[in-house]
């Protein structure tokens, strides 16, 4: 019993100087709808805030996270926790936080508030930010349509949300630069991480003729299906060359760390203002892994589009008709975000009807 | 040599009512020798754990909040489980209540008035409580096993719940992103205290729920035929008691009260429908019944527990870092531990040699 008491006085001492510490430092908090070692989307939000950490020192950057944080009510009791405990500043980095940031933010208007993929911003302590990995999913058209010798490439799917549906116009609209008859078939595996049910998929494409295989779901599962079937696929959220040595073309790693980095660094010098960042290749927000598996001139072809999207080219730039044939865009017209964070619809050439 | 469980002739009424106790101490001593084979200080990871989140009241509203569909789905279950009827499947009666409670702020959202909330309460209740249903006349008429069927049930709820969300329910000014638009504010089961923290209503539905459900079990005639058909289906059939009716009576309440769970969530926590729903009420409800030892009040205590374990998962995440695993192994030893515990109260652990009896008696 009295041992106890000891170390819970201990506990109480440690805390309270704990928190007297913490006052010269920054204490960024994340908070992840997955666990950190899914080597997929929330894996990459903790590497980026670990390479944040590094860039800005850790005397002077403290860092606390949850991870697999649910998205209904507990989101709510996790951030109110974090913004009791200290934190300066909270990045929610998951589409599901959205209300439960904002509801939170408005009760504490000292604390910084960042939160990915959302579209609400209702206190002036709140900021979004996301990256278009949209212009990656053009460069690995563009590869695939010169890779293919079926002219047929098979995408992995998660959910129809207006990300989703963005890639797979982009990825379609890349691959029409090089081959206007280029198709696209399309499987809703209606998960973000299940390699069952993405291997599945991935055979499925594969027997109806793909021999490029992409995905915007987070396992490896694809990659590895891929390479017993011998066809060609992309990785997806971080590089993925260790389970696809002679398959992966290249993948869209999700690089968070420049962002955080500037977000916290602003809170430490007393600058941080609410913002919208969507950023992309030209921001470092969106890196392309090395191009492995293509012949030169495909390589070459790849490091052009990529040059030409980092120097301001959008994906999104007309003439482009709807999958219907009906114009979206006129010749040189380029969508706006608004647009584009909404999106519900295909272009021209998708091979597949989308889920309404 | 083998170990034999040999039934007791008689249990000790002082061990089972000390069991819960001692099956949480020795969750306490388990878990502190995780924590020490972890490498934190365990007196320090315990007090975050179940001391920290008890410190300040907007913490014991996040208790609430957190407590308050386990409390309610788990006192149905008590009800379902002591006459014998085995409802794995509460999750899915908790989003059928979800579903069909919202049926009005979604689909007829210019109706406002104060009429809307008691409304969506009732058809919680009625949409829970027809779910549950299914198995039951699933059970009765054709004897089918209510484990299996109410358990595949959940997975239905979960698509047809993901399935409207995303579809025809989805908030036309969301973006395409799933989920129902935000319900209107007499569509909101209001705070309690709304200065102190986000308690909402649901806590005392769920504390009127385990009273009423006791009284009802240890007081009235209904109570008997629920344990006697429970323990003994032919005396009850004697007593002129309808194992049928009591199928149906036990999913029905604790459908009802798995889907009045649901409805709350939704409306008093989330303030939409969204796909995100089911996080596993439903299936740590049954932990919650049988730490709660079937009594409904026991059950309260429990529900308690079982929350605190959420809330100081966090506590600890934050302030020592431990992983958020942790808490699925406390839950897991403290139900381990209970039914050891009630294991041991019925019966007696024998070691029986294959060696004849003289000569162990020499060893």
């Amino acid at each position: 019993m009295k041992k106890t008491l000891l170390s819970l006085a201990a506990a109480a001492a440690v805390m309270s100087f704990g928190t007297m510490a913490a006052e010269a430092k920054v204490k960024a908090c994340f908070i992840y709808v997955g666990p950190i070692g899914d080597f997929g989307w929330s894996y990459q939000h903790h590497q980026g805030a670990l390479e944040a950490q590094k860039q800005l020192g850790e005397d002077n950057v403290e860092l606390a996270y949850l991870e697999s944080v649910p998205e209904g009510a507990d989101a709510e009791r996790a951030l109110e926790r974090f913004a009791r405990s200290g934190c300066n500043i909270i990045f929610t980095t998951s589409f599901g936080y959205m209300d439960a940031t904002n509801k939170v933010a408005g009760k504490f208007p000292d604390v910084k508030f960042e939160h990915a993929t959302g579209y609400k911003r209702e206190h002036p302590n709140v900021s979004t930010y996301n990256s278009k990995f949209h212009e990656g999913r053009y460069v690995q058209g563009v590869i695939a349509a010169k890779m293919s010798k079926a002219g047929v490439a098979g995408y992995i799917a998660s959910f129809p949300i207006p990300e989703v549906v963005l890639g797979i116009n982009a990825f379609m609209l890349g691959a029409q630069s090089v081959n206007p008859d280029f198709k696209l078939k399309v499987v809703w595996a209606n998960t973000w991480f299940d390699p069952g049910k993405e291997a599945d998929a991935a055979k499925a494409l594969i027997d109806q003729g793909a021999d490029i295989i992409t995905q915007h779901t987070d396992s490896t599962a694809a990659m590895q299906v891929a390479a017993e079937r011998g066809v060609k696929a992309f990785g997806q959220a971080s590089d993925m060359i260790k389970f696809g040595p002679d398959t992966q073309l290249t993948s869209i790693v999700d690089n968070w760390g420049p962002y955080y980095a500037k977000r916290i660094k602003a809170v430490m010098d007393g600058n941080w203002e609410q913002s919208d960042v969507w950023g992309g290749m030209a921001d470092g927000h969106v890196v392309m892994a090395p191009y492995t598996n293509m012949p030169d001139d495909v390589k070459k072809a790849a490091e052009d589009t990529q040059a030409k999207i980092t120097g301001g080219f959008s994906p999104f730039t007309g003439p482009i008709n709807k999958q219907d044939g009906t114009e979206w865009l006129k010749a040189g017209e380029v969508a706006d975000n608004g647009v584009l964070l909404g999106l519900n619809f295909y272009v021209k050439g998708v091979d597949d009807k989308l889920p309404q | 040599m083998r170990i034999e469980l040999s039934k007791r002739p008689q249990h000790s009424t002082l061990f089972s009512v000390l069991s819960p106790f001692i099956a949480l101490a020795l969750t306490l001593v388990a878990g502190a020798i995780m924590f020490s084979l972890l490498g934190k200080n365990p007196g320090e990871a315990l007090y975050f754990y179940f001391i920290d989140p008890l410190r300040e009241v907007w913490s014991l509203h996040e208790l609430a909040v957190k407590a308050a569909p386990l409390i309610l789905i788990a006192v149905g279950l008590s009800i379902c489980y002591l006459s014998n009827n085995w409802n794995i499947g509460a999750e899915g009666q908790f989003i059928a209540g979800a579903v069909l409670g919202s049926f009005i702020p979604v689909v007829f959202p210019g109706f406002q008035n104060w009429t809307v909330l008691p409304l969506m309460l009732i058809m919680g209740m009625a949409g829970g409580a027809a779910y549950a249903a299914v198995p039951a006349y699933l059970k009765v008429r054709f004897n089918t096993n209510e484990i299996l069927t109410s358990l595949m049930l959940v997975y239905v709820a979960q698509l047809f719940n993901d399935w409207l969300v995303r579809g025809i329910w989805r908030n036309p000014e969301g973006m395409s992103f799933p989920g129902t638009a935000p319900f209107h504010e007499y569509a909101v089961l209001p705070a309690i205290w709304p200065d102190a923290g986000r308690a909402h209503w649901g806590i005392v539905f769920a504390l009127v729920a385990a009273v009423v459900a006791w009284f009802m079990l240890s007081k009235t005639l209904r109570g008997f035929e629920v344990k006697v058909l429970g323990q003994s289906p032919r005396a009850g059939r004697f007593a002129g008691f309808s194992s049928s009716r009591m199928v149906f009576f036990a999913f029905i309440v604790s459908g009802a009260l798995a889907g009045l769970a649901g409805i709350c969530e939704v409306s008093g926590a989330v303030g939409h429908l969204n796909e995100k729903l089911s996080i596993g009420y439903g299936f740590t409800a049954i932990i919650v019944a049988f730490l709660g030892r079937l009594n409904p009040l026991g059950i309260v205590a429990a529900g308690i527990i079982l929350a605190l374990t959420y809330l100081g998962g966090e506590a600890a995440q934050i302030s020592i870092g431990v992983s958020d695993k942790v808490v699925r192994a406390f839950q897991g030893m403290l139900l381990f531990f209970v039914l050891a515990c009630d294991t041991l109260i019925h019966y007696r652990i024998r070691l029986v040699s294959a060696l004849p009896r003289s000569k162990t008696a020499e060893a």
